[in-house]
């Protein structure tokens, strides 16, 4: 009897059980051939970058270098172009918009927050409405009265548009309407100015929301292509990706190698970061993106 | 409770309780104010300059501009180019926007449902989003080459023949096209994942209960309409995203071959920064804003109507 | 309407036994209710019960045939959650049709699009329309079939959870504390109307809580668990007069039992406290044991001498609760100490504000623990012999 009653759960846990291995299969099958489709130009760039021409410029299929070029193809890069420079400017455009942004977002999301002032309401509606022009719009009026003032192939020309994130000061409103009134009440009693108040008692707790954007604005503007082809041409000041373009051109296009190893080297700070913090990367991004 | 005191208060408290209002709008002025002069001096004004622009005949370095009217959009609406270029975005739009939605949410799922494996995955598609596009678009057009690309040398190696894929007018937007949605779809799945999270244990097992025995059931009782309102933000973004190719165009095709890849932007950019027909860019520039304006019209409702539920 | 039995139900999340062999008969039309602490393993149990989770030894039975190998929608059974777990995305009537709509078409007719396509898809959803509204008359929420749950108040979609698992006819209800999203009050008022609706439907209900009240008030016969294991099933009387355990004694009634350390003495009688319980236990001499008491079977001594043969110490009163109808009294015992012996007694006891006093309990009434926690029966009991109870005065006295 108990043979008898065993039967028909044991078949069904079978049959369930290689439903579920097929399952798997499939779509293990179908992402990692997504996988693949999504590292490819990843690997290959890596593999291209130490190959000899030879290597490179044949039409077969062959993937693992016979012949380590890598020192040859990396050095020809770096001394052809100045690319640890591109990646310097980078470093340092990301860093100054990140701070500016940041400084004048805050104490604009704690008042849109927690302060009552005349035109708070105005001043909100038009941070919403600025929320969608992307930097293309006002390009055109920028780069006149820029090159008016001389001031186009600057550090300064490249990141003046950036300075107002309204998606900072907008993210920032919405994590400040949720810190409790009653501890910024006890602040004051306690005697604390609102400067105090605002990047001793608020601006920590923000962190979450001050990391993820970070994240969301140093990809953006690591990047960012269309401003700085506009007002920069001199080749010293490029950032990452027109640094590639300047880099592009003057090899037109025809030394793969060391191409692959130019952007090998430009790409890798931000990729690297990622592999490192990739949690941080992928909530900035969810948290930046759904708001 | 501060109305309450205000009102029968005497005049000493009354006027501290004043101090205190006043002190709270100078402060918000205060902290306000570097904010409200960099938005009138980065998108107001600009804004509003670019307005006027449109409709005069200024061109960069010309000293004097007049009144054209609407011959700027009108000459826009005759102008070949433009045509074309508003006909390849909207055309990029449509292949990019089911692609990367729709593949984002399917690999979301198939992701979601991943224990060991899924940061692997997750880390695997997202890649492509972090990464420089201009210093990956001179690769891909490396792997694209007709003759050197590995894509072609597999294409030859299973007889599939050889393309040109980026010098072939009727297949240079399409290749671009799949480039932009390999930079979307990890974009697209981290939203997506994001939006399954959320969606309450408990439902799936009622459901189960309730008879949604196999994936389909599932998916269509509990998974797309919960998702519902993740998905409608999705797509506007994506729209806009999508909207805006420039950086893959400037890179790898530069609008060819024979202007199979003129996409708006990139129109923009040549008209206003390489020919410096700045009247003319600034009145584009009208027309991208208001497709743009467009999408974040949608978006606004699709993020009120998020509210319900 | 159905039996359930389970059959050494063992379950475990890595090393640890969550469930440890659980063996658990359950009558046709019986409202059984699972009671324990949280952590104790009757969400997992009635997890299992359900099929959406897999045991890891024995077998779930519905009329005397295993289930273990159907799923969750093939067994037969309805599921009320804590949550309520109402598709927010519904209308009231979607909820508590979907059930039949799974039921009822087929998956390409419920495809969207296509399921225009069938003939008899409108017949098959008028007649599901008119079974919602039916049961929807029963809850007395027809008023609310528009409506989608973000819209309704807490007992609206407790409501609604119960329709939409009533509607399908189900051989067992399972409810996973259902009643602990709700406030008091609302509370109090649903366990009126859940039994009321176990006697009307007469199906077998399995009901989990933690709330040892529910469990009292609206079982046929509860089973307490903890730690994986069951440690006594019986009906809630049972449970409150014969504990089998000190773990349920304590569970069961509040305020709760009256735990005092005992020691048994050379005649195998315990000794609280210095005094002597007039039975015999079984129990070694010298081994140490629980004496539980609850609060209304222990009060102030009336006025006057106690009577020949009794110990009389003073116990002090710390505090007394006014409930209304009754006070609650806290007692420091001298050897307890910072525990304090609770009594209930009536409102209109005169126990004075701070006075000293005489406990005095019925050795008949106490429940004595062995050293394990088990339960031990006494036997010779002096009032037996007498036919009068011995009343024992248990005093002790601690200033404060």
């Amino acid at each position: 009897m108990r043979a008898a009653q065993a039967k028909p759960a044991g078949a069904g846990r079978i049959v369930r059980l290689a439903g579920r291995l097929l399952g798997g299969v499939l779509v293990h099958g179908f992402l990692l051939a997504g996988a693949a489709f999504m590292l490819l130009p990843f690997v290959w760039m890596l593999v291209t970058s130490i190959k000899p021409p030879d290597e490179i410029f044949t039409a077969t299929l062959s993937f693992w270098p016979k012949q380590f070029y890598g020192y040859e193809n990396y050095s020809f890069a770096l001394t052809s172009a100045p690319l640890l420079r591109f990646a310097l400017n980078g470093v340092l455009i990301c860093a100054c918009i990140l701070v500016v942004q940041l400084l004048v977002a805050i104490p604009c999301g704690y008042a849109l927050a927690k302060l009552r002032f005349p035109g708070r309401q105005t001043l909100f509606v038009l941070t919403l409405l600025a929320l969608a022009i992307p930097v293309q719009v006002p390009a055109l009026p920028l780069y006149i009265a820029l090159a008016d003032l001389g001031l186009l192939n600057t550090y300064f020309a490249i990141m003046v548009p950036f300075f107002l994130s309204v998606f900072a000061i907008f993210l920032l409103r919405q994590f400040f309407k949720g810190f409790p009134d009653d501890i910024i009440q006890a602040a004051r009693l306690d005697g604390m100015s609102e400067f105090e108040i605002v990047w001793r008692i608020v601006t920590p707790s923000a962190w979450p929301a001050i990391a993820a954007f970070a994240v969301f604005s140093i990809v953006a503007h690591w990047n960012d292509l269309y401003w700085p082809l506009i007002v920069i041409s001199d080749v010293k000041l490029a950032p990452p990706p027109l640094g590639m373009m300047f880099f592009a051109d003057a090899e037109t296009g025809s030394n793969y190698g060391a191409l692959t190893a130019a952007a090998t080297i430009l790409t890798a700070p931000l990729v690297v970061a990622f592999l490192f913090a990739r949690r941080r990367f992928i909530d900035g991004i969810t948290m930046t993106g759904v708001k | 409770m501060s109305t309450l005191s205000l009102a029968r208060a005497p005049a000493g408290r009354r006027a501290f309780g004043g101090r205190q209002a006043l002190i709270e709008k100078l402060t918000g002025i205060g902290f306000a104010t570097p904010a409200i002069i960099l938005l009138l001096l980065i998108d107001l004004v600009p804004l509003g300059v670019l307005g006027v622009l449109s409709f005069t005949d200024y061109e960069l370095g010309g000293t004097d501009a007049k009144y054209v009217g609407l011959a700027n959009f009108s000459k826009a609406m005759a102008d070949p180019v433009f045509r074309r270029s508003m006909w390849n975005t909207l055309l990029y739009v449509a292949i990019v926007l089911p692609g990367s939605v729709g593949l984002g949410l399917l690999v979301a799922i198939l992701v979601h449902g991943r224990k060991r494996t899924r940061s692997f995955y997750e880390m695997v598609y997202f890649l492509p989003v972090t990464a420089t596009l201009i210093a990956m678009a001179t690769v891909w057009q490396f792997l694209l080459h007709p003759k050197l690309g590995p894509v072609n040398a597999f294409l030859r190696l299973i007889g599939a023949g050889e393309y040109a894929f980026l010098s072939e007018p009727s297949l240079a937007l399409p290749t671009l096209a799949v480039i932009g949605m390999w930079q979307l779809i990890g974009f697209n799945m981290v939203l997506f994942l994001a939006g399954l999270s959320s969606i309450p244990k408990d439902l799936y097992e009622a459901a189960e209960i309730d008879g949604c025995a196999n994936g389909i059931d599932r998916f269509l009782t509990i998974t797309w309409p919960l998702l519902g309102p993740m998905t409608m933000f999705v797509i506007v973004t994506t729209s806009i995203t999508a909207f805006k190719i420039f950086d893959t165009v400037a890179v790898m095709t530069r609008g060819g071959p024979m202007g199979s890849s003129e996409v708006l932007l990139y129109a923009i950019y040549l008209e206003g920064f390489q020919y410096f027909h700045t009247a003319y860019a600034a009145a584009l520039t009208v027309i991208f804003l208001a497709f743009i304006l467009a999408f974040a019209v949608i978006q606004a409702f699709v993020l009120d109507r998020r509210v319900h539920y | 309407m159905a039996t359930v039995a389970l059959k050494g139900i063992t379950k475990n999340f890595g090393p640890a036994p969550v469930l440890n062999g659980i063996d658990l008969d359950i009558a046709e039309g019986e409202f059984l209710t699972l009671v324990g602490a949280s952590g104790c393993g009757k969400s997992t149990l009635i997890r299992i019960i359900a099929g959406l989770e897999p045991q890891s030894a024995g077998s779930v039975m519905v009329n005397g045939a295993p289930i273990d190998h159907l799923r969750p929608h093939e067994r037969r059974v309805a599921m009320v959650f804590q949550s309520y777990a109402l598709y927010p995305h519904m209308t009231v009537a979607g909820n508590i049709g979907l059930p039949l709509t799974m039921q009822h078409l087929s998956l390409w007719e419920r495809l969207p699009l296509i399921k225009l396509l069938s003939p008899r898809r409108r017949r098959v959803m008028a007649e599901i329309g008119a079974e919602v509204r039916a049961v929807a008359s029963q809850l007395q929420i027809e008023a609310l079939l528009g409506r989608r749950p973000a819209a309704l108040s807490g007992g609206q979609r407790q409501r609604v959870a119960l329709g939409r698992a009533m509607v399908r006819h189900p051989d067992v209800f399972l409810m996973d504390e259902p009643l602990s999203n709700l406030d008091a009050k609302l509370r109090v008022h649903m366990r009126t109307e859940l039994a009321e609706l176990h006697a009307r439907l007469k199906t077998t209900f399995i009901y989990v809580t933690h709330d040892q009240v529910e469990a009292m008030t609206m079982s046929d016969r509860v089973a307490m668990m903890d730690a994986g294991h069951i440690l006594q099933l019986g009906k809630p009387a049972e449970l409150y007069a014969r504990p089998a355990n000190v773990r349920v004694a304590q569970f069961i009634g509040s305020p709760a039992i009256n735990l005092l350390p005992a020691r048994i003495g050379e005649d195998g009688a315990p000794e609280v406290l210095g005094c002597r319980l007039p039975m015999a236990t079984g129990l070694p001499a010298g081994s140490s044991a629980t004496v539980g008491i609850r609060p209304e079977a222990i009060a102030p001594a009336d006025a006057g001498k106690p009577e020949a043969g009794q110990v009389s110490l003073p116990a002090v009163l710390r505090r007394a609760e006014n409930l209304g109808a009754e006070f609650i009294l806290h007692f420091d015992v001298a050897g307890l100490g910072d525990q304090p012996v609770l009594c209930r007694v009536p409102a209109d006891h005169e126990h004075g504000t701070h006075g000293r006093t005489d406990l005095v309990f019925d050795a008949a009434q106490a429940h004595v623990f062995d050293a394990e926690g088990n339960r031990v029966e006494p036997s010779g009991l002096a009032q037996r012999a007498s036919g009068k109870p011995v009343r024992l005065y248990l005093t002790g006295g601690t200033e404060r």
